[in-house]
C-alpha cells in the first residue's frame, strides 16, 4: 500500500464520520455527495477506474440529488 | 428503552462485535494479494479470447453477461416500482412548477447557471457517448455512460425550466427506449442460441483487437444497457422532479371535517 492510498483510505474513513455527524438531513446529503467524490477517488488510487466511474455518477450526483428532491417534497408538504 | 439501558447495551456488545471484527480481519490476505486464480486468468485471456481491452467490461458484459442481464432487470424493476409509488394519487392535482415551500413564484434561473448548464451539456453528452462507445476498450461502459448521459437532461433541466425538460423528454418516448433497451439485451443472448451455442455466449466476429467495432456482442450490449440505464435514470429524476415541482396535494376532507370546523351549531 503506497502513501497515496492510505491518505485517501484514511480521508475517505473521515469523510464518512462527517456523513454520521451531519445530523441535518439537507446538510448530510451534501456531504453524502462530498463523500461520493472521495470515494471513487480511493477506488481509483486503488487502480479500479470502472467502479470509480460508477461511484462519481450514483453516488456522487444520482443519489443527493434524490435525497434533496425528497426533501424538498417532504418539507413542502409540512408547511 | 431507556438511554441508560441502551447505552449499556452497546458497552456490553460493542467489545465483542470489536473482537470478532479484529479477528476477521485478522485472517484477510494481505493487502493487494488475493488467493483465487480468477482475476489473474481472466487478465490474461479477456484479449487473446475477446478481443477486450477492459477486462472489467469482459466480465460483465461477456463472462457473465448472464448475470448482469439479471442485474438490469433489478434495475428495470426498481424504476417501475418508483414510477408505481410516485404516480398521482386520488388526493393530489397537478399544479404548476412554482416554489411552492415558500408559496413563491420560482425565481428565474441565474445568467451563470444558464452558461454553465447549456456549455456543459454538449459535453456532457459527448463524454457519455465516448464513454459508451468505447465500453470493450477503457474504463466505462453503457451503464456509467448511461447515467452521464442522463445527467446531461438534468443540466438542460439547470439551464432552463421545469416544463421546457417536460415537454422535450416526454414519458412515453423514455419508456419506450428503457423497455427498447432492456428487450435488446435479452434478444441479443439469443445471437448464441441461433449459432448453436448457449445463451448470451458471444458468437459474433470479434474484429481487430482496440478498434469500436471489435469483441462480438460486447458493445452491441454495452449501447443496450446505456438506452436502458440513460432512459431509466431520467425517468427516476423527472418522477422525482414532478413530485417536488407539479404534484399537490388537494383539499378533500369528509363532511365530519367540515361540521367539526364549522362550530357548534348557534
Amino acid at each position: 500500500m503506497n502513501a497515496l492510498q492510505v491518505v485517501v483510505l484514511l480521508l475517505v474513513g473521515a469523510v464518512g464520520t462527517c456523513v454520521v455527524a451531519a445530523r441535518d438531513p439537507l446538510r448530510q446529503a451534501i456531504v453524502a455527495s462530498f463523500f461520493g467524490i472521495v470515494l471513487a477517488l480511493l477506488f481509483f488510487v486503488l487502480q479500479a477506474p470502472d467502479v470509480a466511474l460508477s461511484e462519481i455518477v450514483v453516488g456522487a450526483v444520482a443519489l443527493p440529488l434524490m435525497i434533496l428532491l425528497t426533501l424538498a417534497k417532504v418539507r413542502g408538504g409540512e408547511k | 428503552m431507556t438511554p441508560g439501558t441502551r447505552r449499556l447495551m452497546f458497552l456490553l456488545t460493542a467489545p465483542v462485535l470489536g473482537a470478532v471484527l479484529l479477528w476477521g480481519f485478522g485472517g484477510l490476505p494481505r493487502f493487494a494479494h488475493h488467493p483465487n486464480p480468477y482475476g489473474d486468468v481472466l487478465n490474461a485471456v479477456s484479449v487473446p479470447e475477446r478481443h477486450v481491452t477492459d477486462v472489467v467490461t469482459a466480465v460483465n458484459f461477456d463472462y457473465r453477461g448472464f448475470d448482469t442481464l439479471g442485474e438490469e432487470f433489478i434495475f428495470f424493476a426498481s424504476v417501475l416500482g418508483v414510477v408505481l409509488i410516485l404516480r398521482d394519487q386520488t388526493d393530489e392535482s397537478p399544479g404548476h412548477a412554482e416554489d411552492f415551500a415558500t408559496g413563491r413564484a420560482v425565481p428565474p434561473t441565474s445568467d451563470a447557471v444558464r452558461v454553465l448548464g447549456l456549455g456543459l451539456t454538449p459535453l456532457t453528452v459527448l463524454f457519455g457517448i465516448d464513454i459508451v462507445a468505447h465500453g470493450q476498450l477503457t474504463p466505462g461502459g453503457g451503464f456509467q455512460g448511461g447515467v452521464i448521459l442522463a445527467t446531461a437532461v438534468l443540466l438542460i433541466y439547470l439551464a432552463g425550466e421545469y416544463d421546457e425538460l417536460h415537454v422535450r423528454y416526454t414519458e412515453t418516448v423514455l419508456e419506450r427506449a428503457e423497455a427498447l433497451g432492456g428487450a435488446a439485451y435479452v434478444a441479443l443472448g439469443f445471437f448464441g442460441v441461433v449459432a448453436g451455442s448457449a445463451y448470451m455466449q458471444n458468437v459474433l466476429p470479434l474484429g481487430r483487437t482496440g478498434s469500436v467495432f471489435s469483441a462480438g456482442t460486447v458493445p452491441l450490449i454495452n449501447l443496450a444497457v446505456a438506452f436502458e440505464i440513460g432512459a431509466g435514470v431520467v425517468i427516476l429524476l423527472t418522477t422525482f422532479l414532478r413530485q417536488t415541482l407539479v404534484v399537490r396535494a388537494t383539499e378533500r376532507r369528509s363532511a365530519l371535517e367540515r361540521a367539526l370546523d364549522a362550530g357548534p351549531p348557534a
